[in-house]
């Protein structure tokens, strides 16, 4: 029988379509300001595999001389993706969500047969949940680059003031170097996230814009569509 | 690894999730994602059109005016919470770097006699500009201190650097109050001390504005000194500002005339989209 499962609350969906836009933006102004000292490269003594960035990529979207606008930018947004952030930290323990969210005892091993699954070299479907482990472990660990991203921001912004927070982080140029490196975690979280919803169908796209699954649940009793609530007991 | 598209009436694990047409259900679900997916179109382009208004606000120093009042907001935030005795970490002096990075040569392109070079200073109170030669200022007790100097652009650098306390210039020469008190005590000045300092290059090219509790920081410095050598002419010959509690830029070299002021005084970069404040 099939119903219509509540999954993604409301408030966990303004959170998330906020956040989108303002990462975005928190991205590209971070760009005008990295191309200010664009330092970084992998590589090895004279050996670079690769320059962040070619002079072609600043050139190709216009990413050069903007370094005040881009700080304007970035420190006008920085409330918007700090106060959305808090909200929905506040928001998932408030109301249990971060039961579904967290990752558990099983969240490990389940990450590796998701996976698993996903390559195509595990032929069992992982068990159907609201977070699989994997999930559960991408964002969980997400959220906690949100934090890294704020504490090495501000200790980047204000390394005098917040000079505490700067030594610990290693110094002013490590923790420009990992504010970096966290920021190319989300481009990358980003690709498997939107990959993976293009994967997962509609019906789950759906459900973080309007909230609702459809579901083909066994039955035993009474027939016909109803609308059920999600059960955390048996879903948790 | 068959990768077919999923149709959007099917789950992953190919259920088929098409509700019977016409019934309640199906009403319901069309109902509520059509609604959805509008309110978040709407959304979408009332974020847009609101994120475009405030791009298109006019502008104040560079900036759309309500960026620049939150950027001034985050600037009074970190005033409220700096002290004057928070000092900026010190480094050994063997920390420093060897060869100080120039940047920027604003206000030093016009040429420079240094027997003739004074420092102009407009008292606060009125009354005639008072003119200071580098002896004058090498009188005063020398600090010596490694700290390292931020750019806005990014880069750092630790540089020994030695020369004397502005508030110990303000000390011994009272020109910042109106009723030409001297600050005898950095954590007590006169009540009637100018809240902002103006400094600019002899040529007027270049000038930063400070806020006084800046000025009466134990670490900012008249500077003429880098690695215990006199300044260079790029490193801003004979006598330059220093003040680690802020960017690179408000640290002006080659110092021609200081003005007390009740406004924030006029700052070059500021001018130009940065944050007045600039401190770090």
């Amino acid at each position: 029988m099939k119903k219509l499962v509540e999954k993604h609350p409301l408030a966990i969906r303004w959170f998330h379509w906020v956040n989108f836009p303002v990462l975005m933006l928190m991205i590209w102004s971070g760009l005008w300001i990295y191309w200010a000292n664009d330092a970084y490269r992998i590589g090895w003594g004279n050996t670079t595999l690769y320059k962040f960035f070619p002079q072609s990529f600043y050139q190709f979207v216009h990413l050069d001389h903007k370094l005040a606008q881009g700080m304007a930018w970035h420190f006008v947004l920085m409330w918007v993706f700090f106060i959305n952030g808090l909200l929905y930290v506040g928001y998932t323990f408030l109301s249990g969500e971060w039961r579904y969210l967290l990752p558990n005892r099983h969240s490990f091993r389940e990450a590796i047969e998701v996976t698993l699954h996903d390559l195509g070299l595990r032929k069992a479907a992982p068990l159907v949940q609201k977070y699989n482990g994997a999930q559960r472990i991408a964002y969980t660990a997400v959220l906690l680059m949100g934090v890294g991203s704020l504490l090495t921001g501000l200790a980047i912004y204000k390394p005098t003031q917040f000079g505490w927070l700067t030594s610990l982080l290693g110094g002013y140029g490590a923790a420009r170097v990992e504010h970096f490196v966290l920021t190319i975690g989300y481009v990358l979280f980003f690709v498997v996230h939107v990959a993976q919803v293009g994967r997962a169908g509609w019906n789950n796209f759906r459900s973080m814009v309007a909230g609702f699954e459809i579901e083909d649940v066994p039955t035993g009793g009474a027939a016909g569509p109803v609308l059920a609530q999600r059960e955390p007991n048996k879903r948790g | 690894m068959d990768q077919k598209p999923i149709p959007p009436h099917v789950s992953p694990d190919g259920e088929d999730l098409r509700l019977p047409p016409g019934s309640a259900l199906d009403r319901e679900a069309t109902r509520r994602t059509r609604r959805s997916f509008i309110g978040l179109g709407l959304a979408g382009l009332g974020g847009v059109l609101g994120w475009r208004y405030l791009l298109n606000r006019p502008q104040i120093e560079g900036v759309p005016a309500p960026f620049r009042q939150v950027l001034n907001a985050n600037g009074r935030l970190t005033q409220a919470y700096l002290r004057e005795t928070r000092l900026a970490p010190e480094f050994a002096k063997s920390q420093g770097v060897a060869k100080v990075r120039t940047n920027g040569s604003a206000g030093l392109t016009s040429a420079l006699d240094p027997a003739a070079w004074r420092m102009v200073v407009q008292p606060y109170g009125g009354g005639k500009a008072q003119e200071f030669t580098l002896a004058d200022i090498q009188a005063l007790p020398r600090v010596e201190m490694t700290t390292e100097l931020k750019c806005i652009e990014g880069w750092s650098i630790v540089v020994n650097w030695a020369g004397a306390r502005f508030s110990d210039f303000l000390a011994k020469y009272p020109l910042a109050s109106r009723s030409g008190q001297p600050v005898k005590d950095i954590a007590n000045p006169p009540a009637d001390l100018a809240p902002y300092v103006g400094i600019t290059t002899p040529d007027e090219k270049y000038y930063v504005g400070l806020d006084m509790p800046t000025v009466l920081h134990p670490q900012t410095l008249l500077c003429y000194e880098i690695n215990g050598q006199p300044l260079s002419l790029a490193h801003g010959a004979p006598l330059r500002l220093v003040t680690p509690l802020k960017y690179g830029i408000k640290h002006l070299k080659r110092i021609g005339t200081i003005a007390f002021a009740d406004t924030k005084p006029a700052d070059y970069w500021a001018e130009q989209g940065y944050d007045w404040y600039a401190s770090h």
